[in-house]
């Protein structure tokens, strides 16, 4: 009993799912929906075949990585919600050098490369706030905000200017968007580093039956867009849980989120470390915009829709995990599927897909709004296990 | 454009600047008086929306803009009783919980306008008042005062009103000393009688009610349109506003007025064809914020219980 009432707890998220998803529902009869063939149209659109499955997965990479960032922010008691900019900052800066010398290097070395300048533009935007909270009290949640805008409409400029696609000026179009980065320096899409392992077969040439299995192979060796940016974010899942709970610097950041008094008693360098967690957190975000660009869209387009809300959703996806590293890991496929299964509602059902904004709000409104209720039942059971 | 004069220019600017502070004044005044009261209600941007979906809607479907106020004043609220229940009731971290009302707002305006009406329609709004005395002499036609000062809508006015009522409320009336004690120091409040919790419901929802106003002042008053997310971050910049005016009713008007000049002179650049990229200049008032943020001079006590719930018995 006791052990089903602690399990209740660490379900929560999955509750607050639940009743977003039944709210959804109230919304979808309003509009006088079939509510049954919506959300079968979202499941199956999502995760029923591997080209669902792909496009699931290749959204849960950015998310993923945004979430492990606000998962570092969270955990060092500072709130970061400008994800979207230091995301798009890291698309920027890779494609930059990527059009530039995507092809002077061994792709082995060049790729690699692309992705750290991504990630090291998400460290200095993310700084900045942190170093104006760190500083001068600065409200982090504004400035990050406001960065979004500044992110973006730098992009623009750029686009629009230095970085504008010269085939665009050529055609008279100019469409912002940046030229496209030399074939050499895409991230291998994951049905290539198959290939490389011996799997050179697809699940035709296998003959093999059809059910949900032959999918779920057919989801690596076949042709797909999911590319092999998934094991980045899944390493650097790892990377973060044992940097925040297995080194001494995590250990300090975590310190201050608990307790900035105490850990200021306990010698450590608050300011230095709020300036850390909003620049790490930023980093991820980077890093998620540069695998973007490497690994999805091997080019810059209008900003909006390179970061296409991650930066919202990956708080989202990084809360429903718990903050925790490896809680992030389904949280974002999950999400990632909810993001897919909506486009696939709104072609089945004609129901809007920005239905899926506003669940995603419902939800981190059930999640936090639960908070109290674990905490004091949690509190309530200890205190049931002590006696 | 060469027939401009400098005049005509300045006049323009100042004309559109004053009203382009008007959804910064009623969303910054609305965040104020909650964030007064301890709660930060980070939604705004969603209410926003919420208010000027409603207000559009409204005033298409009855063909009365006061009708669409009044839902858009309504369906604000309504926002801000959620984000009351679950900061205040609930005690959810208020940073988080208003992003979640923000996304929750975003989508909702967003999917009722693309049910219910599919496409961008016009709407007759609230007109401009051009205070004619006789029929043929209107202040509107006096020249630079008249026309900087005395062709605006009612919706505009009503915004720089707003500015010394909220003040009156708060620093002359015992409802406002009750607000400004619950968000200094909830405990003493409440072992002199004042209900914490009531006070800081009402706050939060007469704000939301007023940043849904500040949303309509869009859709019915200032553009006549609805798109979707046509906010575009200015409900944050209406928090960040509160934070820069130091939670006084003149300091938010005075960095309302700040925000829309640079606005007015971003639209203006874009219409006399400047050599400055729309882009710069369209990035201005958000960088604006975080050096005005950054800047020591509004260093001022906020409230010492802001983002802090309250519970008898607890610290």
């Amino acid at each position: 009993m006791r052990n089903l009432r602690r399990l209740s707890i660490q379900l929560l998220p999955i509750i607050a799912l639940i009743g977003a998803l039944v709210i959804g529902a109230l919304i979808l009869y309003a509009q006088g929906v079939d509510i049954r063939e919506a959300y079968t149209a979202m499941a199956v659109g999502a995760f029923g075949s591997k080209n669902g499955m792909a496009d699931t997965l290749v959204k849960g990479i950015p998310l993923l990585l945004v979430a492990l960032g606000i998962v570092i922010a969270y955990r060092g008691g500072v709130i970061n919600i400008g994800a979207e900019g230091q995301l798009i900052m890291g698309a920027m800066v890779t494609t930059y050098f990527g059009v530039a010398y995507g092809d002077r290097l061994n792709p082995w070395v060049m790729i690699p490369i692309l992705i750290l300048l991504g990630t090291l533009a998400g460290f200095v935007w993310g700084a900045i706030p942190g170093i104006l909270k760190a500083r001068l009290s600065v409200n982090e949640i504004l400035t990050t905000i406001m960065l979004n805008q500044v992110a973006i409409q730098i992009s623009f400029f750029l686009l629009r200017g230095p970085m504008l696609d010269p085939d665009q000026i050529a055609q008279g179009t100019n469409v912002p968007q940046s030229a496209r980065l030399p074939r050499v320096a895409d991230l291998p899409r994951m049905q290539t580093l198959f290939e490389a392992l011996g799997f050179d077969q697809t699940t035709k040439d296998l003959e093999m039956a059809e059910g949900w299995r032959t999918e779920f192979i057919g989801l690596f060796i076949d042709s797909s867009r999911l590319h092999t940016g998934l094991l980045v974010a899944l390493l650097m899942a790892v990377v973060v849980y044992v940097f925040m709970w297995r080194t001494t610097i995590g250990y300090r950041i975590r310190a201050v989120g608990q307790n900035p008094a105490a850990a200021r008693y306990a010698g450590i360098n608050v300011p230095r470390y709020t300036v850390l967690a909003l620049a790490l957190s930023g980093a991820l975000a980077g890093m998620a915009g540069a695998i973007e660009i490497v690994g999805l869209h091997h080019r810059m387009f209008e900003p909006t829709a390179v970061s296409a809300g991650y930066g919202f959703s990956g708080i989202v996806a990084a809360l429903f995990g718990k903050l925790h590293p490896f809680g992030a890991i389904p949280a974002s496929v999950l999400f990632g599927g909810l993001l897919v299964g909506g486009d696939k509602m709104q072609r089945a059902v004609q129901v809007p897909n920005v239905m899926i904004t506003a669940l995603l709000g419902l939800i981190v409104l059930f999640v936090v709004s639960s908070d109290l209720w674990a905490r004091r039942r949690l509190e309530r059971l200890e205190k049931e296990e002590v006696a | 454009m060469e027939e401009l004069t400098l005049l005509a220019i300045i006049i323009g600017v100042v004309h559109s600047g004053l009203r382009l502070a008007t959804p910064y004044l009623y969303a910054s005044l609305g965040e104020m008086l909650g964030q007064r009261s301890g709660v930060l209600n980070l939604g705004v941007e969603g209410i926003m929306l919420m208010g000027a979906f409603s207000g559009f809607y409204v005033t298409l479907t009855y063909s009365s803009a006061w009708l669409g106020l009044l839902a858009a004043f309504i369906v604000g609220g309504l926002m801000g009783l959620i984000m009351a229940f679950v900061s205040i009731t609930l005690q959810a971290e208020q940073g988080i919980s208003g992003i979640g009302l923000y996304l929750f707002g975003l989508g909702i305006s967003s999917l009722l306008f693309k049910t219910m009406l599919g496409s961008v329609e016009g709407v007759d709004g609230f007109s401009e008042i051009r205070f004619c005395l006789t029929e043929s002499f209107c202040i509107a036609d006096v020249p630079v005062i008249g026309e900087i000062f005395f062709r605006h809508s009612i919706v505009v006015y009503g915004a720089y009103l707003l500015v010394p009522i909220m003040w009156y409320v708060l620093n002359k009336t015992t409802w406002g000393l009750n607000i400004r004690a619950v968000g200094q120091n909830p405990k003493a409040a409440d072992s002199l009688g004042v209900n914490v919790n009531g006070v800081r419901y009402a706050c939060v929802i007469i704000g939301s009610g007023l940043a849904g106003i500040g949303g309509a002042s869009l859709s019915i008053s200032l553009l006549n349109i609805f798109q979707e997310g046509m906010t575009n971050g200015l409900g944050f910049i209406a928090v960040a506003l509160v934070y820069f005016g130091s939670w006084t009713p003149v300091g938010v008007l005075l960095g309302a007025l700040l925000f829309s000049t640079v606005n007015a002179l971003q639209l203006w650049v874009q219409v006399l064809d400047l050599n400055i990229p729309s882009d710069v200049a369209v990035m201005m008032p958000y960088l604006l914020t975080v050096i005005a943020l950054a800047l020591p001079f509004r260093r001022m006590a906020k409230p010492a219980a802001l983002t802090r719930p309250f519970q008898r018995g607890e610290n």
